[in-house]
């Protein structure tokens, strides 16, 4: 075991949220397909995500999401301009602080009308 | 004044060992020791078999780079107390990810160094130097590749790359530090050749920026920086 940095767990963090994404995406596709056999059957696959825990994991799905995307940013902007590559923990502070501020608050509007109906 | 100091090192002999195992041993050391002086003591005194490398024992000739609690340091300039051994807490020491294990702390660094030779480590010019002085450069243009001059090949930074432990093929940090250090040498000639190499699959595009290496290199050098520039080098060619 390595101890790393903040950079190794955002990294570790990023392969892991990508391969969650891909995951949903599996499952996506496979729903979807089902149209292909009639509304009827697809709409009966819907009960899924209206299911309570299924919900929490889909909250947990737009943090993947998020946190892919802001983490992808970061490093893109590294890539791009040197004085980045200086700043390297401020990025990573900002990557976490813009994370939680658009993720919490996702949680609120995503899981209000199902468990506060 | 000496305390008392647990260290716990990663043991393997390929003759009897099938498995790398963890001993641990007892040893008095003053805060001020660096963990190389605490390993001599421990080889000297208490186990003879314990193998690991060393040479000047000083920072400089990058012999002793090993994982200390965890991260790549060399053995010479890490204090008993920088690693807190002198507060009763275990000091952990295995040799470095990425490489093959010959003995105990010693690594097989044959494949690092072909990599390093694979870049080119040399002044490329082919024009003749002028007959009556040296090859000039102004203070602004030697500036630029500073720091990467610093580096003393001890592996540290390439140990400590994700990317180089799971792929065997991965140039790695170190062999682009030096890679650095020439093509951006205002002298050097052979850039191109170097940043055709660096821009194959296995070259600079392999770096994720973790950052573990700037924070592994025992000389300071902002390694994934230098990276950084010779990937924005290849992409506006210049």
């Amino acid at each position: 075991m390595y101890r790393g940095q903040s950079g190794m767990w955002l990294w570790i963090l990023h392969r892991l949220t990508g391969v969650g994404i891909l995951g949903f995406l599996f499952l996506h596709i496979a729903d979807t397909y089902l149209v292909g056999f009639g509304a009827e059957y697809f709409n009966e696959l819907l009960f899924l995500y209206k299911n309570p825990p299924f919900r929490v994991l889909e909250w947990f799905l737009v943090g993947a999401v998020l946190f892919h995307g802001f983490n992808g940013i970061r490093v893109i902007v590294m890539d791009f301009w040197d004085k980045a590559v200086d700043n390297h923990k401020l990025l990573v502070q900002i990557t976490i602080i813009a994370f939680f501020v658009v993720w919490l608050p996702s949680g609120y509007f995503m899981l209000k009308p199902v468990f506060f109906h | 004044m000496a305390t008392q100091v647990t260290l716990k090192i990663l043991r393997y002999d390929p003759e009897k060992d099938k498995k790398a195992h963890f001993e641990t041993y007892e040893v008095e050391a003053d805060p001020l020791d660096r963990i190389l002086d605490v390993l001599n003591t421990v080889k000297w005194y208490k186990d003879g078999s314990l193998t690991y490398r060393r040479s000047c024992a000083h920072g400089v000739c990058g012999s002793d780079a090993m994982r200390i609690n965890g991260r790549n340091r060399l053995a010479c300039k890490v204090l008993v107390r920088d690693v807190g051994g002198d507060t009763g807490k275990k000091i952990q020491i295995e040799p470095m990810l990425g490489f093959k294990i010959l003995r105990d702390l010693v690594v097989d660094m044959d494949p690092f160094f072909e990599k390093y030779k694979s870049i080119k480590p040399y002044l490329i010019n082919y024009e003749d130097a002028p007959a009556s002085s040296e090859r000039l450069q102004s203070a602004e243009d030697r500036e630029i590749f500073d720091e990467t001059t610093k580096c003393i090949l001890c592996g540290a930074c390439s140990g400590s790359c994700p990317p180089y432990w799971s792929n065997q093929d991965f140039i790695g940090p170190a062999a682009i530090v030096n890679a650095h250090r020439f093509i951006f040498d205002s002298r050097d000639q052979g850039s191109d050749e170097r940043l055709a190499i660096l821009g194959q699959g296995e070259g600079v595009f392999r770096c994720r920026t973790v950052y573990n290496c700037t924070d592994a290199c025992p000389r300071d050098i902002p390694v994934t920086k230098a990276i950084e520039q010779i990937r924005r080098a290849m992409l506006y060619n210049r």
